[in-house]
């Protein structure tokens, strides 16, 4: 009975399976196999590869590319990207001095509260702030940069298909619109107030060419200021404050693995030794 | 329980004598776990996955009470809250990715258990009831992944909630008030975010429940074996400890030495990176997906594309969705064949690695791509094979096929010769 309701039920399903497929390969057959293509789907690019030294289990920070990509973060970014989820002392990190951690915090202006009045003013920072917002909310976001939110970007080189790389190619990536884009869709246009960049899965982006001139930042330790490399430093950069504790997680996962190892080359000698009297025993 | 030579205990330390007098567990971990268990001698490394699970469960409760002393179950600061647990908490790095890769761990090891169970055909007589409590262990592990998914409150969470508290409004009549009761409103917030959070701190340990039982019903009439020949005499059997100890000792040294190369050097490769963007119900996200794990069933569910009569195609999709799963509720009554081990069955064999293994495999690959073609016609005929393969081949094949011959005993198919085990030692002494 249990059978007979079970091959009952089973071609059911199957069959409601097959008529489905059946729908979908008339659909197929009156229509065409392949999506209708658009801009997006035949010009959108992958980020181009990019090779960083937190890259694979050897991973770990490139302090002086990280403080260059600070560096390009303050003066160029932090205008309108908030980093939230960053405490300015995790700067320490970096290499960067207690002193001058100090001083790097009070360059930023924080919101902060009239010991007074009790009203909402600035205040210039202190190592343990988090790094302030430029925006108070995503209304005045919006406001100053045409009806769109700069996203957060502490974790921007986790929260993308190949992150790192993505941010570099985005930044690097900006061109005029190709002209067999225009040939194959005439229709495509890039709307004022939006940039064309074919890393973007849209094709046009809010956000301006930020690095857009060689030498926009005077690297302190001499690097040639390239758009490039500028925009190499904030993917590393970026690779940091999305997660600190790369370089300390590589570092512990060896000696855990290698320790792993070890106990299970006994565990494997002891199992050998147990089984070989199991292997002579016949009753 | 257990064969007439299983080995006794006998406590030799005045402690111990007192104990076992007052509270016999040690007696209890050495019928169970220790030299009382004979286990047929002959388990392949197959049979190492069972303890492999009970290892990730108890790895999951541990990183995820950790966790739970840091995390805020609260939609404001949920996303916050993780962050820090990354960031600020001391080690909190590890306990997340442990216990996220955990999750994943717990499900390789699960599938592997239940695919073995499949192959040699666990599930029958006198075994149902060990098959019956792991299909209830199984879905209870789903629901705590599916809410466990959503705690951190990012964009996969919320709109993974979305859609998968959204299959219950495809129920007639009462399924849009069933999924705004499930909810407490209209769209996953905070009500079901605590919900969520106070399940998944729950399901755990009625998983534990019910893994007693599953060992309790495993432990009556023992393991099976990979010929599927009863155990007949204790020549079939050696003690669970040391043999079985030390085989799964090192079984889990390999699982661990692949779980942390994951943990260490690659915790985001099985996640999805829209996790990282906090969740925001006015956006949504290009392609929503479960994690790996749930895939073969979600291409089950988006299979169904089309109406079928006066079914809708969305209640098509929720229906056998469900039904791929508790389907194996029946498989003891649907599989009729006396042989339980696929060796032995040359028909069987052939549905289940050219039908079974690679319609799921194809389902799980469907389940992780955007629903177009050509992954709805591929995902289309998987499911219909795959509800063929349960429900109508496995009758059929045990109604028609022709078992290869099978070896007297265990004993036999170790050894090459039985003479030992039929003129055994007990039957000696029995006469």
């Amino acid at each position: 009975m249990v059978r007979i309701i079970g091959i009952l039920a089973g071609l059911f399903f199957s069959i409601a399976a097959l008529w489905a497929l059946a729908t979908g390969a008339y659909t197929v057959a009156s229509q065409g196999y392949l999506k209708e293509k658009t801009a997006e789907t035949e010009f959108h690019k992958r980020p181009r590869a990019l090779h960083l030294a937190s890259d694979g289990p050897f991973g770990h920070f490139d302090k002086q590319q990280v403080q260059r990509g600070y560096q390009v973060y303050k003066e160029d970014c932090s205008a309108c990207h908030s980093l939230r989820h960053v405490a300015i002392h995790d700067l320490e990190q970096l290499g960067y001095t207690e002193a001058e951690v100090k001083a790097e915090a009070a360059s930023w202006t924080v919101p902060g509260v009239d010991p007074n009045t009790g009203e909402a003013t600035t205040r210039p920072g202190m190592p343990t702030d988090y790094f302030p917002s430029p925006y108070p909310n995503d209304i005045a976001a919006r406001a100053a940069n045409n009806n769109a939110v700069p996203p957060d970007l502490s974790l921007m080189a986790k929260a993308r298909d190949e992150g790192p790389a993505y941010v570099h190619s985005l930044l690097a990536g900006y061109s005029e619109i190709p002209a067999s884009l225009n040939q194959e869709f005439p229709d495509f246009e890039t709307p004022p107030g939006l940039y064309f960049n074919p890393y973007f899965a849209n094709l046009n982006l809010a956000m301006p060419p930020p690095l857009n001139t060689e030498g926009q930042v005077t690297y302190a330790d001499g690097t040639k200021a390239s758009i490039d490399q500028m925009a190499t430093d904030v993917a590393a950069f970026l690779v940091w404050t999305a997660e600190p504790t790369l370089g300390k997680r590589n570092q512990t996962g060896w000696p855990v693995l290698g320790f792993l190892l070890f106990a299970t080359i006994l565990a494997y000698l002891a199992k050998k030794q147990v089984w070989a009297s199991a292997k002579r025993r016949k009753v | 329980m257990s064969f007439p030579w299983a080995q006794h205990y006998q406590p030799k330390a005045p402690l111990m004598r007192w104990l076992d007098e007052k509270l016999p567990l040690p007696r209890l971990a050495y019928n169970a776990i220790g030299a009382g268990y004979p286990v047929p001698r002959n388990l392949s490394y197959m049979w190492n996955f069972g303890v492999l699970a009970g290892f990730c469960l108890v790895m999951q409760i541990v990183t995820g009470v950790i966790l739970a002393m840091h995390y805020a179950p609260n939609a404001a600061i949920a996303f916050d809250s993780t962050e820090h647990i990354m960031r600020d908490v001391n080690w909190g790095w590890l306990m997340r990715y442990s216990h996220a890769n955990g999750a994943s761990a717990f499900f390789v090891v699960i599938y592997l258990h239940i695919f073995r169970g499949f192959f040699y055909s666990s599930y029958k007589a006198p075994r149902e009831m060990v098959w019956l409590l792991g299909v209830v262990i199984f879905l209870l592990m789903m629901a705590t992944a599916f809410m466990g998914y959503v705690l951190p409150w990012g964009q996969m969470s919320f709109w993974g909630a979305k859609v998968i508290t959204g299959l219950f409004g495809a129920i007639p009549v009462v399924g849009e008030p069933l999924q705004i009761w499930l909810l407490g409103g209209y769209a996953p917030d905070n009500a079901a975010l605590n919900r969520f959070f106070s399940l998944h701190f729950l399901l755990p340990f009625v998983i534990a429940g019910v893994i007693i039982l599953h060992i309790w019903a495993l432990h009556i009439p023992g393991s099976s074996n990979p010929t599927g020949v009863e155990v007949k005499s204790e020549s079939d059997t050696l003690p669970f400890h040391p043999y079985y100890t030390a085989k799964d000792g090192f079984g889990l040294g390999v699982f661990l030495i692949v779980y942390f190369a994951f943990v260490f050097f690659m915790p985001n490769s099985l996640a999805h990176p829209d996790n990282y963007i906090p969740a925001n119900p006015l956006s949504t996200p290009a392609l929503i997906v479960p994690e790996w794990y749930f895939w073969p069933f979600y291409a089950i569910l988006r299979a169904f594309t089309a109406d079928f009569f006066f079914i809708e195609a969305k209640l098509m999709g929720v229906l056998a969705m469900f039904a791929s799963i508790l389907v194996w509720f029946f498989l003891p009554w649907l599989d009729r064949s006396p042989v339980r081990s696929g060796h032995y069955r040359p028909l069987f064999r052939k549905f289940f690695w050219f039908g079974l293994i690679p319609s799921v495999l194809v389902l799980g690959y469907c389940g992780g791509s955007h629903p177009e073609e050509p992954y709805l016609m591929l995902s289309q005929v998987a499911t219909a094979y795959y509800f063929l393969h349960f429900l109508v081949i496995l009758p059929l094949v045990s109604a028609f096929e022709r078992p290869e011959p099978l070896p007297f005993s265990i004993t036999e198919a170790v050894l090459g010769s039985d003479k030992k085990a039929v003129l055994g030692d007990n039957a000696a002494a029995a006469s």
